[in-house]
């Protein structure tokens, strides 16, 4: 028994990281390093305004005196800030690019992105980021029809700038952590989303974000609006090229709820994990939050986690409006040497609020995975509830799997209930399946995905279909 | 008669202590076989050595099955080439429905034969075909693999799944304990309507009872690691009133 678990984690460690390629184009750089030149650079190679140069200065000087968190369930090797390249782009027109370079165009295929509409997925309309530049954000002209603007952050900052300056910083505040304060201040690209009054989006709206250039961080900044009773489905999915360094990733991601409106936002993080020593792989230390701001109004939030060397997210919900409601589903898988501290907040402000979290973590391999999790109410949120269920699966016996649920109430009359299981692979389990021609692989990807079914059920369908073959796929030659 | 299976010599240890001393059995094509013996004689020992399980270790000895090594086999290329293990304990899989697993199962056996693997549709109505032979209720597919089953209905299940993967080879071990009379009945009836020339079994079992209803051709007793007595099916009523101590104590 014991030489077959040893073998399982020999085994684990074995799987390809299939999106592991780089593409060969002329890439326009920026000195490494940052200081306030670096930004003013960046800012005006974006031919910004300069209130946002001066939001930008602003979030940096906060960041200069912060000091990088240390709480989270992380061995995070230090970071030198001045080593890494803040501003990378492929070569081409000086603006937006009309035509897309065939090597990008390429690389997106071969990630399953078609960046061309009559061969994108029916009904997703995508937004596609190569390091630091959105390259192309498809069927504009269909939800530009509806009123809906779905485009790159910088053309929003163009095209609308009223919109842009009213909610950035709304949610997240440019000093509001160590990461997001440097996101604040040297953001490049990332997609911006309103929906009007109304107006229920007609597709799913999907981001894609690629990190090619060696040395470079990425830090893209997403915004969505979703105006009184409108509704969108958003989706974002990222991949990297496989190295030897780590390549850092500290993105920010804001929405906005209002008054009867409902939101979905879907992640498949697939960053490069790192190799089966625990080399190289991409930080992910990511600030997500929305807040439900006016009444009735819905936030659901589902993550597929598999990717990234190490991952520092927790994608959370203010919920100001009454009778307001927000879910957080997730699955977060780690193996090798990845270390995921991951998990949610719900932050109960209005009447009759509703929260639900159902977290499934997996762990294989020497990797550490932690959920933390924050549930708060105060004194105004008067009948507020909150479900939680904290599920832990185990392959191997050198992982780690650890829960941090906290719940903070002011209010008396708010009800919380916690659930959590750990529960292992068990050698019985496989050697069943393996008795009837399933071979060990599979066996461990059936089990993985019946695990986490509730919540990839969650994703719309193609996604699900690929967050699916991710999970087995992550864990491919997991046991032996 | 052809031989299907044919174990020579064969020594197993689990956790360096020897269990099986010596076994030689041949099973012909069509044939079954009951494997009888008291506790600890190294019966559920054999139809683990015989599926490939890790922990135990063949010390001595080989087993051609189909002319082949079965030894240098993994289990799962055991199970593809056509032998079964009804389990005396058959495990729960949280998660993940009869359906999704048996489908996994079946086209795992099917690309094994250089086949393409069956739509929605062709499953789905096999399985429901097989899961009326042992009258399962229609939730069955959905429901998740041996999840809060009964004791009669997990071994049921196991021969739900044989019929699915119509096995060159059956191992049944215990497939009779815990099992009422009728619960007995439903799988006997389920087993012999699997029963035709080129399918074997070896039907591991403490009672005769179930031998009243799947009739073997030849009986063995199993007893410290050895096959000490075998007979015809005559054997099995003879021990169930005279017990074991006159054929070890021979």
């Amino acid at each position: 028994m014991k030489e077959n678990e040893d073998d399982i984690i020999k085994n684990i460690t074995e799987n390809e990281y299939e999106h592991g390629f780089t593409t060969d184009v002329e890439q326009e750089f920026i000195p490494k390093g940052l200081n306030e030149d670096i930004i003013r650079l960046i800012s005006a190679k974006k031919q910004e305004p300069q209130w946002l140069l001066e939001f930008r200065l602003d979030a940096y000087r906060r960041w200069c005196n912060m000091k990088m968190p240390s709480w989270a369930h992380l061995d995070i090797p230090p970071i030198d800030y001045q080593d890494i390249v803040y501003y990378a782009a492929p070569k081409s027109d000086k603006d937006r690019p009309k035509e897309i370079d065939p090597a990008l165009a390429e690389t997106f295929e071969k990630l399953g992105i078609p960046l061309h509409e009559r061969e994108v997925l029916a009904g997703v309309a995508v937004d596609a980021v190569f390091d630091s530049v959105s390259v192309t954000t498809t069927y504009r002209q269909v939800l530009s029809e509806k009123g809906i603007i779905f485009c790159s952050f910088s053309e929003a900052v163009r095209e609308h700038p009223d919109l842009v300056r009213k909610y950035l910083a709304s949610v997240v505040p440019a000093g509001d952590n160590y990461f997001a304060a440097l996101n604040s201040a040297v953001f490049s690209d990332g997609s911006f989303v309103y929906i009007p009054k109304g107006v229920r989006c007609p597709m799913e709206l999907s981001s894609y974000f690629r990190i090619n250039a060696r040395g470079t961080g990425q830090f893209e900044r997403t915004l969505i609006v979703a105006d009184e009773g409108s509704y969108v489905s958003y989706l974002e999915g990222c991949t990297a090229p496989m190295r030897d360094e780590n390549q850092l990733h500290a993105a920010v991601v804001e929405i906005v709820v209002l008054e009867d409106a409902e939101v979905k936002y879907s992640t498949v993080q697939n960053w490069y994990p790192g190799d089966k020593q625990g080399r190289g792989g991409i930080y992910n230390f990511v600030t997500k939050r929305g807040i439900c701001k006016g009444d009735r109004s819905r936030l659901f939030w589902t993550q597929v986690e598999t990717g990234s060397a190490i991952t520092w997210k927790y994608p959370s919900t203010i919920l100001k409006g009454d009778d307001s409601v927000s879910e957080f589903y997730s699955v977060a898988l780690t193996n090798n040497f990845q270390q995921a501290d991951t998990g949610t907040k719900m932050i109960h402000i209005g009447r009759n609020t509703r929260s639900r979290i159902v977290s499934k973590g997996i762990s294989a391999g020497r990797s550490q995975n932690s959920y933390r999790g924050l549930v708060r109410f105060t004194k105004t949120a008067e009948n507020a509830r909150n479900f939680s269920q904290c599920d832990s699966l185990l392959i191997g016996d050198r992982c780690g799997a650890h829960t941090f649920p906290v719940i903070q109430s002011s209010c008396p009359n708010a009800i919380v209930e916690h659930e959590a299981t750990t529960s292992k692979i068990s050698e019985d389990q496989l050697f069943y399946a393996r008795q009837r021609g399933i071979s060990e692989e599979d066996a461990v990807g059936l089990i993985v995905n019946g695990y986490a079914k509730e919540v990839l059920a969650k994703l719309p369908m193609e996604f699900a279909m690929e967050a699916q073959k991710l999970l087995s796929v992550s864990l491919e030659g997991s046991v032996g | 008669m052809k031989k299907l299976l044919e174990i020579r010599n064969l020594h197993a240890a689990i956790d360096g202590k020897e269990i099986l001393k010596g076994i030689d059995l041949t099973i012909g094509e069509g044939e079954i076989h009951a494997i009888m013996g008291p506790n600890g004689a190294g019966k559920s020992t054999l139809s683990a050595v015989l599926t490939g399980r890790d922990r135990y270790e063949v010390t001595e000895g080989e087993i051609i099955f189909k002319g082949k090594d079965l030894l240098a086999m993994s289990p799962e290329e055991r199970s593809r080439e056509g032998i079964f293990l009804s389990f005396q304990y058959p495990v729960e899989i949280p998660g993940v429905s009869n359906a999704n697993f048996m489908k996994a199962a079946v086209n795992a056996h099917r690309k094994a034969k250089g086949m393409e693997p069956l739509t929605g549709g062709e499953f789905l109505k096999l399985m429901k075909e097989k899961m009326q032979l042992v009258q399962m209720k229609s939730d069955f597919a959905k429901r998740d693999v041996n999840v809060g089953f009964s004791g009669g209905e997990k071994k049921r299940n196991e021969v739900f799944q044989m019929a699915m993967l119509e096995p060159t080879l059956a191992i049944l071990d215990e497939t009779d304990s815990g099992l009422d009379v009728d619960a007995m009945k439903i799988v006997a009836a389920g087993v012999n309507s699997l029963r035709h020339e080129d399918t074997s079994a070896i039907v591991i079992t403490h009672y005769e009872r179930l031998l009243d209803m799947i009739v073997p051709d030849r009986v063995h007793v199993l007893a410290g690691g050895r096959i000490v007595h075998e007979a015809g099916r005559e054997l099995a009523k003879e021990i169930e009133q005279r017990g074991y101590d006159w054929i070890i104590n021979r």
